[in-house]
């Protein structure tokens, strides 16, 4: 028998089974992605063809399809234009089409932007102050207020889809910008306020009273050196609230329709001729995966180091 | 620098008391030091001090202000905590500097202070370290030099050394001590050990349960304590008592007890209770082989330089410090009396100590 080893190592076997599992796992979960990547990659007719074709000559024809607007022409008349400017042109011509502008899809997109980090930046913002409010002060009715504050998550936000349209047809926040932000704000708020608040209770209240003494205020020393320990739970509550607010379907149909409408609700609504325009559908969500895939790996560093380690001693 | 002065100061957390109509006058330059077990009320009046928490009633004066309604930046105090709050995301130098960038000086100023409080606590070659690389020691130092920097009116500091492990605590009490020699700095320091308080104090003021008990100087806090409290709580192990069953008259000099008569100082005030108690020091009592307590020895401890024997009689255990050479074994016979007449008695009514030629 091997006694070299402590035994509370695990051993190289069950290392080797977790990696495997975990490893099993992961492309489990990539097939979808990297299915709908290579899709965007294809032409309209590999994208549909049976058995599917996992080696493919990989074309931008649905990054094209995604970004312009076209009609089909007759061949004398593309012959008698001159000749195309550019690569993409060229492209939509020998599909036997001119582009007649750009589609809606960037607009769809910065509206998505907008909303998304607008509405991430408002919840965080609030319920750091609420959290930081609710750990350090004796508010009256704390914890019915908490209470209240969660009970606003306990049914589906769709619900009351009907009374929030009624709503904002009234008050004139319906297909704007600032209506999406203060709604998603407000879906996101509980979550924030009550995981900032998990987080705040853990800084110890010493580092804004030193701050105090020093000759601070207390909003200063909150944004000088609370926020700065928060960091780690500010990090994971923008990730949730920004995956949230950036993957919201029902109200961005319901409330959205030009003005405002937000990516999700448009990618589904790509149609080329003669049904679905796949390449270009997988092209609009392999681009609309990429903000939050950035997002979380700019904070995702914020998320693993533990920053107030060792600064007091327990 | 400044006289702090604290007057009929009160302070409740809802039916709580924590702090009892207390009175203090903390002279300039003076190392003065808070004692007190845990829950007594001494760190809640330096938080008022420093204006982090506002008193229910009473005043606070630093030098001629009446500052206790005003917020903690305003105040101009330092104050170091027990953990010491060091900003765990600036490095050492940015926490030096961070008092002074809120008072506006220029980076040159800046720059100079934090360097010269650096070389005072010996901290110059850490500036660019980060908070959570420094030993316990070196963050003490930190802790200390962004209360310097400001060169504030007093210093306060909730049990400072409290975190740190015996070997470095007494040498920080060391240095803590010399830099207050150094800087002369008014400063009000909030401990629960008495050594610490008594190596460091000018002045000491002994708190229990929200109220100050006595304040003075650490040889009379220890010699002439003014209650039954002080007297138990400072000294290790502290007073003895005897409970007595008479009351004390005036001009008495004799005391009964089982029948042999004891020498106590001439006393000076009537006790208003029949049910009074006779203190003395361990070290001003000794083993005797006839006119004393009858009692037998229940346990040795030796301590190096005396031994303590604690001996079981009537009134029960009575502590004795001896020389290291006596030699006694455990149930063995005894009788102890007093050495000397360094005898306090205390007012079973009040627990204060009653005046005498000794209590002056």
């Amino acid at each position: 028998m091997d006694t070299s080893r402590s035994y509370l190592e695990p051993s190289s076997f069950s290392k080797k089974l977790a990696a495997t599992i975990i490893i099993v796992y992961t492309v489990i979960t990539l097939i979808p992605i990297s299915w709908m990547v290579m899709t965007s990659f294809k032409n309209v007719n590999s994208a549909i063809s049976y058995p599917p074709e996992v080696f493919f000559e990989p074309s931008l024809e649905g990054y094209v399809n995604l970004f312009t607007n076209r009609s089909r022409q007759s061949q004398e008349y593309l012959d008698s234009l001159p000749p195309p400017e550019n690569w993409y042109e060229e492209l939509v011509r020998s599909r036997e089409m001119v582009i007649t502008g750009p589609s809606k899809f960037l607009g769809r997109y910065s509206n998505s932007m907008i909303i998304g980090f607008g509405s991430t930046f408002a919840s965080v913002f609030l319920g750091a102050l609420a959290a930081y409010a609710f750990s350090r002060f004796r508010v009256p009715l704390k914890d019915d207020l908490l209470f209240f504050i969660l009970s606003t998550r306990m049914f589906p936000p769709i619900a009351v889809a009907v009374p929030i349209f009624i709503m904002y047809r009234k008050l004139g926040l319906g297909d704007t910008h600032l209506g999406m932000i203060i709604l998603y704000t407000v879906v996101n708020l509980s979550l924030a306020v009550w995981l900032l608040k998990g987080f705040m209770d853990e800084i110890p209240k010493e580092y804004e009273e030193a701050a105090m003494i020093d000759g601070y205020s207390r909003l200063q020393a909150f944004f000088k050196v609370v926020l700065p320990q928060a960091m780690t739970g500010i990090a994971a509550t923008a990730i949730f609230c920004m995956i949230f607010s950036w993957n919201e379907y029902a109200f961005a149909v319901l409330l959205t329709q030009f003005n405002a409408q937000t990516a999700p609700p448009f990618i589904p609504t790509i149609i080329g001729e003669g049904g679905l325009d796949w390449p270009a559908i997988g092209a609009g969500t392999t681009l609309f995966l990429l903000p939050v895939m950035i997002f979380t790996i700019i904070l995702r560093k914020h998320l693993l180091r533990g920053i107030t380690f060792g600064a007091v001693r327990k | 620098m400044s006289q702090i002065k604290i007057s009929n100061l009160q302070k409740s957390f809802g039916d709580f008391t924590a702090v009892k109509n207390s009175n203090l006058t903390i002279n300039d330059k003076e190392f003065f030091v808070l004692l007190g077990p845990s829950g007594c009320g001494k760190t809640t009046t330096l938080r008022m001090i420093a204006g982090l928490e506002l008193p229910t009633s009473g005043e606070i004066y630093l030098g001629e202000e009446e500052v206790g309604m005003l917020r903690a930046s305003e105040r101009d105090i330092a104050f170091v905590f027990q953990l010491f709050a060091l900003y765990p995301h600036m490095n050492v130098k940015n926490n030096l500097s961070f008092p002074l960038k809120m008072q506006g000086y220029s980076r040159s100023e800046i720059k100079t202070r934090v360097e010269e409080a650096a070389k005072l606590l010996r901290i110059d070659h850490i500036l660019n370290s980060s908070i959570s690389s420094l030993s316990g020691g070196d963050r003490q130092r930190v802790a200390l030099g962004r209360a310097l920097v400001r060169r504030p009116k007093a210093f306060l500091m909730d049990e400072p050394l409290g975190t740190l492990d015996a070997e470095f605590r007494e040498l920080m009490c060391l240095e803590l001590k010399k830099l207050h020699i150094d800087i002369g700095a008014t400063t009000v320091y909030v401990t629960h050990d008495q050594l610490e308080a008594m190596s460091l104090a000018d002045r000491i003021a002994v708190m229990d349960g929200g109220e100050i008990l006595q304040a003075d100087e650490p040889a009379v806090i220890y010699n002439k304590p003014a209650t039954k409290f002080v007297a138990s709580f400072i000294g290790s192990p502290g007073m003895n008592f005897i409970n007595i069953d008479q009351g004390i008259s005036n001009e008495q000099s004799t005391l009964n007890i089982e029948g042999t008569n004891f020498n106590i100082p001439k006393q000076y005030e009537i006790s208003k209770s029949k049910k009074n108690s006779f203190g003395i020091r361990p070290e001003n009592l000794s083993l005797t082989n006839e006119g004393g307590l009858k009692g037998s020895v229940f346990g040795v401890e030796y301590l190096g330089s005396r031994k303590i024997v604690t001996v079981k009689t009537n009134f029960g255990e009575i502590k004795v410090k001896t020389n290291i050479s006596t030699s006694v074994k455990i149930n063995e016979n005894v009788q102890i009396k007093p050495s000397n007449n360094n005898i306090i008695i205390f007012d079973g009514e009040t627990n204060r100590s009653l005046k005498s030629e000794f209590m002056n």
